[in-house]
């Protein structure tokens, strides 16, 4: 057990956890943030992705205690003030989502990209979302948000 | 607004949760004082089970209890059922093994149930799962579906393993035909078993009050009446009406949650039993094992043919693999949704089909999107192209020639086909992939030394389902109507209760758009319900592009009756009579005048009955209180959509990487509610067929273990694997259902493989089976050099 101290969504939390506890059980069964999805056991299918630094991971691949410190930023901390983000207004637009599980990670992987690169093309895209699996859209309204996006950011 | 609601690309009010996480899966919710389960489920493909030995975990910290197969016979829980009896060619009821929720004396397959550990803490339950000591007697396996009648006998009692031995058509009128053919064409195939792999694992949560005896059952369905129903009925879990069964967002199904698991009837009864919630939630790896696969069908297809070109017979012999036992829909789907659409959307006079449903020791088969539909689009594209090739006549022009034209069109199988225009979206689709250009971009592609196919499909499919007597008469344990309750709030809103379950579909908006349409209300002022069966009446739930065909024209049906009630109070508060009262937009008006009440106002007076001072009743004698209305709708007919995809690929024969570059598809949905919508579940069944064809593939090795058991093994299409598909539609509305729909949810799943296998086939020249891997085509394309070196 130890002592964690993270900024999530802007706030500071300190919990004693398991040396072992994923950063995705932290934020689901800590915190209770259930936005952050976790859809294998693989890192694989990217449905857990946050933002750590600034930067997307999958936080199923992380311990929490590893990234004492860091400010985490999820799903739900996304939109401000009420506000959508402009990622998660175009994929509303767009019909980005279906089932809606996938979504969380696949908007906060789409707006690293962005962060990245400002106007990707058709084919960035789909290769920087090569890390989350939709089952549901066939990728291409998600792609169309994106490109979308990249226009009001 | 009222009339522009159908047919508009509304944006999806359910979108807003989901993007912004506040969705609520069955996994996100946690209930006071929970416990955790933990399923122990059975190494092995085949074994009898000598002894379980729980006395260790018992004592492990954490363990509230322990549950085995021994409780299930103590506690006399029934088993799972098959909801669809399939009667053999002899005349013999189809055989099925037992299927107790947690085994007792035999385990089936890798992934089957044992045990389940419930403790304090998952941690604790997984500890403990590891003390308990199951002795096995292991049995070799039956995992080849083409020679599992000629293996052991998985079963006592169930001879070759022999499920049934089903027959549709007219035999000797087909025999006749291939006895006349000009031409017969042979073609072998095998549908390749898939994983359905929803992204949302299957999940469960029991909770139990004793003082109340309610027992609650949150679970990941796409069905939960249905399950309420099987677990209360079947089960014998718990009776139906203090049973309520919440299935909340469910984060998509397509078919694998249609049906109550093992799992579900387990957390049910364990929650009653200890008296606590009890939580389940699915490993990924343990969806692979345990989640029903779909399709898996060995195929010998012949085609008769004239020297014309025109097809004259086909027959067909398929083995099917249910899996270890029988699932609730496996035996319907490769019969009764299978057969009756071998021969596509062709005029074919003559048609003969036996399926042999086996078992073998591998997950349960069962409805995969398209159920049946994809199996037998598969094997009737697959041939037609075979059938031009050999007669050396252009693939396009082999089909037009025998597409039906007439409708309501009687096949020589089942189905009435009420409408449809197949040489309409054929033709605009052959122009939309611009089939003339296709032989510059094959030279193109030759230039860049790459090989380059075309391929097409076209399909039919039977949505809609269905009618009660027509599916009952063929051995189905329900009707399959589905049920709708509008209600009129007093202020002027409406709830309106489903029985179908949206699990990514958008219902909330393409149904509230019916509503909207129908009785003239704002979209925000209406609120879809479903999913809970305290809620809304006993409905069949979401699965074979029924939701909108049968659901929809349920709460059309609904609204009708609204305007009627409405029509009568409105000539009483406007005084005049019902038959002078027209409603347009949301407005009741006396015709010929300019005397009208709004919908809302008739609401709030249906609310407020009552006399008081000089104000009279607003009801007419006799009229009850209240403005809602249930209705149950069961169609006609099934309804048939249709349409013709265009697939080309491009071969890389250094690698044997295939690579979709052009996706064309036109279908005919019927009317369209809501087309941003429907483009969305094309685009989805567009991935998944695609991903059939090409990348996925559910594999056991001989002693039945599942190779593929992960998505570091099991090869889920990712983005960068698709081109932008271009997707039109063309029309004609269904005949069966007053909203003139067909179903869409399933039609590209059904299309796409034979489109995609139809161009590989085409750009390396020689057969290959599904998937086509890069190893597979770098080998096809060796062999055929090889053989050519060999006849020079």
């Amino acid at each position: 057990m130890r002592s964690v101290t993270l900024e999530v969504n802007g706030k500071k939390v300190t919990k004693t956890i398991e040396d072992h506890l994923l950063l995705s059980s932290f934020i689901r069964e800590q915190l209770n943030l259930t936005g952050t999805h976790v859809g294998c056991d693989t890192s694989q299918c990217g449905a857990c992705v946050v933002h750590v630094d600034g930067k997307s991971v999958k936080s199923c691949a992380l311990l929490a205690a590893d990234i004492n410190g860091s400010a985490v930023t999820t799903i739900e901390g996304l939109s401000t003030n009420g506000t959508l983000h402009p990622m998660q207004a175009a994929f509303k637009k767009h019909h980005g989502l279906q089932c809606g599980f996938c979504t969380p990670g696949m908007i906060m992987s789409s707006v690293d990209l962005l962060n990245n690169n400002k106007n990707p093309s058709d084919a960035e895209i789909r290769e920087w979302l090569e890390g989350n699996i939709c089952r549901c859209t066939g990728y291409q309204n998600i792609v169309a948000a994106v490109k979308e996006a990249a226009q009001n950011l | 607004m009222a009339s522009s609601m159908i047919g508009s690309r509304v944006e999806r009010t359910e979108d807003k949760k989901f993007i912004t996480g506040k969705g609520r899966y069955t996994a996100d919710i946690t209930l006071h004082g929970q416990t955790y389960a933990f399923f122990i489920r059975s190494p092995h493909a085949r074994a009898k089970i000598k002894k379980v030995d729980i006395s260790k975990a018992l004592a492990a910290p954490g363990v509230v209890t322990i549950l085995t197969g021994q409780d299930i016979i103590k506690d006399k829980i029934g088993g799972l059922i098959a909801g669809w009896k399939i009667v053999s060619k002899d005349g013999t009821d189809m055989k099925l093994p037992a299927h107790p929720p947690l085994a007792h004396d035999q385990v089936n397959y890798v992934g089957d149930h044992v045990a389940v550990v419930i403790a304090e803490s998952l941690e604790e339950a997984r500890n403990a799962a590891e003390l308990v000591n199951v002795d096995y007697k292991v049995l070799t396996a039956v995992v080849n579906t083409a020679s599992a009648m000629t293996s052991e006998a998985i079963y006592e009692g169930i001879d070759k393993n022999l499920c049934f031995d089903w027959e549709l058509g007219d035999k000797a009128k087909t025999e006749e035909a291939f006895a006349k053919a000009d031409r017969i064409v042979h073609l072998k195939l095998n549908n390749n078993r898939l994983v359905p792999n929803a992204m949302e694992p299957r999940a469960s949560i029991g909770e139990y009050n004793s003082s109340t005896d309610d027992l609650t059952l949150y679970t990941t369905s796409q069905n939960p009446h249905l399950t309420r129903l099987v677990i209360s009925a079947f089960n014998g879990v718990h009776p139906e009406h203090k049973f309520r069964v919440v299935a909340p967002d469910v984060g998509g199904g397509f078919g694998s949650k249609i049906y109550p698991y093992a799992e579900d009837v387990v957390i049910a009864y364990a929650a009653k039993k200890i008296g606590r919630p009890v939580k389940w939630v699915c490993e990924r790896t343990d969806s692979f094992l345990s989640d029903c696969h779909g399709r898996d069908h060995v195929t010998e297809a012949e085609l008769a043919v004239r020297k014309d070109g025109i097809v004259t017979g086909l027959r067909v012999n398929t083995i099917a693999n249910l899996g270890g036992y029988g699932s609730l829909f496996a035996t319907v789907t490769p019969t009764y949704l299978y057969a009756p659409l071998i021969v596509g959307l062709y005029n074919i006079p003559a048609a003969y089909c036996n399926v042999k449903a086996v078992f073998t020791n591998t997950a349960p088969v069962d409805a995969y999107r398209g159920a049946g539909r994809p199996e037998a689009t598969y094997l009737i594209e697959r041939i037609m192209d075979q059938a031009a090739n050999e007669m050396g006549m252009d693939r396009a022009e082999f089909r037009k020639k025998n597409f039906i034209t007439a409708f309501p069109h009687q096949q020589c199988l089942v189905h009435n086909i009420d409408s449809g225009d197949y040489h309409a979206h054929f033709n605009k689709a052959l122009e939309l992939a611009d089939y003339k250009g296709f032989e510059k971009r094959k030279a193109d592609s030759a230039a860049k030394g790459k090989l380059r196919g075309i391929g097409f499909s076209t399909y039919i499919e039977a949505c809609g389902i269905a009618p009660s007597s027509v599916v009952m008469s063929i051995g189905a344990g329900v009707g399959l109507w589905e049920s709708a309750e509008v209600r009129f709030n007093a202020t002027g809103n409406i709830s309106v209760f489903t029985g179908a379950h949206s699990h990514g579909q958008g219902h909330a908006t393409t149904f509230a758009q019916i509503v909207a349409d129908k009785l003239g209300v704002p979209m925000a002022n209406i609120d879809l319900v479903h999913g809970d069966t305290d809620k809304g009446p006993f409905g069949m739930g979401t699965y074979g592009s029924r939701s909108l065909a049968v659901g929809g024209s349920a709460i059309s049906k609904a609204c009708d009756k609204i305007i009627d009630k409405g029509k009568r109070v409105a000539a009483h508060m406007l005084e005049s009579t019902p038959e002078q009262i027209d409603f347009k937009d949301g407005e009741f008006i006396v015709r010929n005048s300019n005397k009208k009440k709004t919908i809302g106002e008739i609401a709030f007076a249906c609310y407020l009955p009552g006399t008081y001072g000089e104000v009279k009743s607003p009801l007419p004698a006799g009229v009850e209180p209240g403005l809602k209305e249930t209705a149950f709708y069961d169609p006609i007919n099934f309804s048939f959509p249709s349409g013709s995809h265009v697939c080309e690929v491009e071969i890389d024969q250094d690698t044997g990487v295939t690579k979709v570059v052009k996706y064309s598809c036109v279908d005919d949905f019927g009317t369209l509610i809501n087309p941003m919508i429907v483009e969305g579940q094309v685009h989805g069944g567009l991935a998944q067929g695609i991903g059939q064809a090409l990348y996925e593939n559910a594999y056991y090795d001989e002693t039945g273990q599942l190779v593929t058991a992960s998505y570091m093994d099991y090869a889920m299409p990712r983005a960068d694997h698709f081109p932008e598909f271009k997707i039109e539609y063309t029309c004609t509305p269904a005949t069966s259902n007053p909203l003139g729909v067909k179903g869409c949810g399933e039609a590209g799943a059904i299309a796409s493989p034979p489109a995609v296998m139809n161009a590989v086939i085409d750009a390396i020249g020689t057969d290959i089976s599904m998937p086509a891997t890069s190893e597979k085509v770098w080998q096809a394309l060796r062999t055929k050099v090889k053989s050519a070196k060999k006849a020079a």
